[in-house]
């Protein structure tokens, strides 16, 4: 039982580290950079997509991109993902393409869920698996996930990624203890954002941290500046490889701050002061990491230019291909209900295709 | 009388009692600071204060286990739960305490709570912000299941709910809260739980339905009085208990039910209804009787204006109904 008492920051430091006392090369840190980037300019244009209707409710990254792009680059591609709704870095440091988030976001004809539900992104050819709207329910079922793994021997872990609000419910509680029991290769990953809608964290839990929360438990947990990718990174990276290897699960909260709206259906100023949200602008993560990288020379002021750019113009071409895409037959409503459609569900199926073929006739 | 929403209406009901009764407390996610996500509780934390009104940690087991103990101790709780959807995190302390704590203390303590939940599609919500899970709880003895679809009716209902002495589970049709508005008599008002309300009258057919698909089944019932037929129109309200009387007349009248509501088909409460028909009005029928529901699936995103039983829907089924 370690950690939970000392908050890891890096890029907080008076005068950070260099690159090299912290071992870290210039490929990887640009690497991360560029992922903060793409996070943040994705994030951009969803929500645009969503103002003009064509995303049903969009739930922002903004503010959160180092902790989700600074745990994630520590994953392996064998490693499996639980997410919530909200982590468009970590997605995006998997690999998958901007062109599958926008089929997904949008529902085009090639959405890899088919439409069934929103917002959530997951995919098995990457190791996401789709998170379920209702908070914390994906907690378990990690746990389950990563069992089967120690069961059968094999080295990979799971993450689960999820809120402050999330750590009020028994579906955390339950799941972390269970997994205090059969320690089985997992890592809970708390994105403190600090609200949950409208509710600070200070009213979700009467702890001063959500790590302590872990020696309760027996495990370890750490307190991590979540709005520092290179602090998210390294935490993450030592934590993987010694759960990897067998080691206890771990807990580590990432304190970071939701700079949006909760999602587009929400209003902030309801519930928060502007100088409030102002202190934690100044903490942007992509800002204190581009500072760094230019303030030790890992990167210059045009390079800085061309790469925000570049990313803009990908994002943008890909909006357009994606915007140009037909959407989903109605018929995929009745797809993976079951393994194999129930007679009951067959003979609806047979109603709703004539249903549909009397709209076509009276649409003519 | 003032012209309220569906979702200021609520919010009537919840100050007018809240000023009636110093034991009616509100608690929930967001309710608030936020006033709620709907802002059905706006301005009841100013008014009244964090002791009455209580945003609280995101549980829903807990949210529904405190009500409970606060109602069990001689308040008066009206917890929300944000959408229908989530109320799977409380089920147990719904179905095993709230519902069964009259009888398994044989009357010694009871439960007079409310718990308040959006309910139903149509808002684009996808598969966990448009649940019809009404049938879930009319299976458990203990619960009373309500239904508003007019905001005159959520004041009536809910003030009649909170005064209730046993738990009531009220769910509002989300898509009606900001979409409608009406006429809502001002102070003191209350609509009996169990009561239906007769929407429409007419002749040949009976719809019987309630929360948002009484307004698709008003529509498709003037649709199809332009081919002649005359459309009878029955709006529950309440679940359980339910109004077998105003369902009987009508039958008995038409001889042709058509049930509609947007929860899916099988085991859905018009089942329910259906199977009582069967049971005890079977010789007043001239046409089987019919169910224009949600599919057994779960609710999807895309196309659920198709999934629903929209208005062309009904008016097939009223016309297959009217064939016979
Ligand atoms: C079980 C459950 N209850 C309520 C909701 C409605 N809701 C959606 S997000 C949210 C807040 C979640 O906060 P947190 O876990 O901190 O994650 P964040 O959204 O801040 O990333 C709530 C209450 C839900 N999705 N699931």
């Amino acid at each position: 039982m370690r950690g939970w008492w000392e908050f890891i920051t890096i890029l907080g430091k008076r005068r950070p580290p260099d690159p090299e006392d912290l071992g870290l090369e210039r490929e990887l840190l640009m690497r991360m950079y560029r992922l903060l980037v793409l996070t943040r300019a994705l994030d951009r244009y969803l929500l645009r997509l969503q103002r003009m209707g064509k995303v049903a409710l969009y739930a922002e990254s903004l503010g959160e991109e180092a902790a989700m792009v600074g745990s994630a680059l520590a994953l392996r591609p064998e490693d499996v993902v639980f997410p919530s709704y909200r982590e468009l870095g970590v997605y995006l440091t998997r690999g998958v393409p901007i062109s599958e988030i926008l089929d997904r976001q949008l529902n085009t004809v090639d959405d890899p869920l088919k439409g069934h539900e929103f917002a959530v992104f997951g995919d098995s050819r990457f190791n996401i698996v789709p998170a379920p709207t209702p908070v914390a329910t994906q907690i378990p079922v990690a746990v389950g996930y990563a069992l089967a793994f120690k069961i059968r021997g094999e080295r990979r872990l799971a993450v689960t990624y999820f809120g402050d609000g999330a750590t009020s419910k028994g579906d955390f509680h339950e799941g972390i203890n269970f997994a205090s029991v059969y320690k089985p290769p997992i890592v809970f990953i708390c994105l403190n954002n600090q609200y949950a809608i409208s509710t600070h964290v200070s009213r979700q839990t009467g702890a001063a941290t959500i790590a302590q929360k872990a020696i309760a438990y027996g495990l370890s947990g750490y307190r991590v500046d979540g709005n520092d990718a290179i602090a998210m990174y390294l935490v993450s990276r030592s934590v993987f490889e010694e759960v990897r290897e067998g080691g206890d699960p771990v807990l580590i909260e990432a304190v970071t701050y939701r700079l949006g709206a909760h999602t587009t259906s929400d209003d902030p100023k309801r519930y928060r002061s502007e100088e409030e949200v102002r202190y934690w602008m100044e903490r942007d993560p992509i800002e204190r990491m581009r500072s760094y990288l230019i303030s030790k020379n890992v990167m210059g002021e045009e390079e800085d230019k061309a790469l925000w750019a570049e990313v803009e113009a990908l994002v943008s071409a890909e909006v357009e291909k994606a915007l140009a895409k037909p959407g989903l037959d109605p018929m995929v409503i009745f797809e993976d209900v079951y393994a194999e459609p129930t007679p009951q569900l067959r003979e609806q199926m047979e109603e709703f295709r004539q249903q549909l073929r009397m709209e076509r006739v009276m649409r003519g | 009388m003032t012209v309220l929403t569906f979702a200021k209406a609520i919010n009537e009901a919840l100050r007018y009692e809240m000023r009636r009764d110093e034991r009616v407390v509100v608690l929930g996610e967001d309710v608030g600071v936020n006033g709620g996500v709907f802002r059905c509780t706006e301005g009841l934390l100013v008014e009244f204060g964090p002791k009455r009104v209580m945003d609280t940690p995101l549980s829903e087991s807990a949210i529904i286990g405190v009500a409970l103990g606060l109602a069990a101790n001689g308040m008066r709780p009206v917890a929300e739960i944000q959408f229908s959807d989530f109320i799977f995190g409380g089920f147990e302390q719904l179905v095993s305490n709230v519902a069964k704590f009259r009888y398994r203390n044989a009357g010694h303590y009871a439960a007079p709570l409310v718990i308040r939940a959006p309910v139903g599609g149509g808002v684009r919500g996808g598969m966990y912000h448009s649940q019809s899970p009404e049938s879930y709880f009319t299976n458990t003895a203990g619960l009373k299941v309500v239904v508003p679809s007019t905001p005159s009716d959520a004041k009536g209902l809910l003030i009649s709910a909170i005064r209730d002495d046993d738990p009531v589970i009220f769910f509002e049709p989300k898509r009606l809260y900001h979409s409608l508005k009406e006429d809502v008599p001002d102070g003191e008002y209350t609509v009996p739980i169990g009561k239906a309300r007769l929407v429409r009258e007419g002749s040949d057919v009976t719809v019987i339905t309630y929360g948002a698909t009484v307004y698709d089944a008003v529509a498709a019932a003037e649709e199809v009085e332009k081919e002649g037929i005359s459309v009878e129109v029955i709006d529950l309200r309440s679940l359980i208990p339910y109004d077998w009387e105003a369902i009987s007349r009508s039958v008995r009248k038409t001889g042709r039910p058509v049930i509609v509501h947007e929860a899916q088909k099988t085991s859905g409460f018009g089942a329910e209804i259906a199977a009582t028909i069967a049971e005890r009005e079977i010789y007043s029928l001239e046409a089987p009787i019919l169910r224009v529901t949600g599919y057994d699936t779960p609710y999807p995103l895309v196309h659920e204006h198709l999934y629903l039983p929209n208005k062309d829907r009904i008016a097939n089924a009223i016309r297959k109904s009217a064939a016979h």
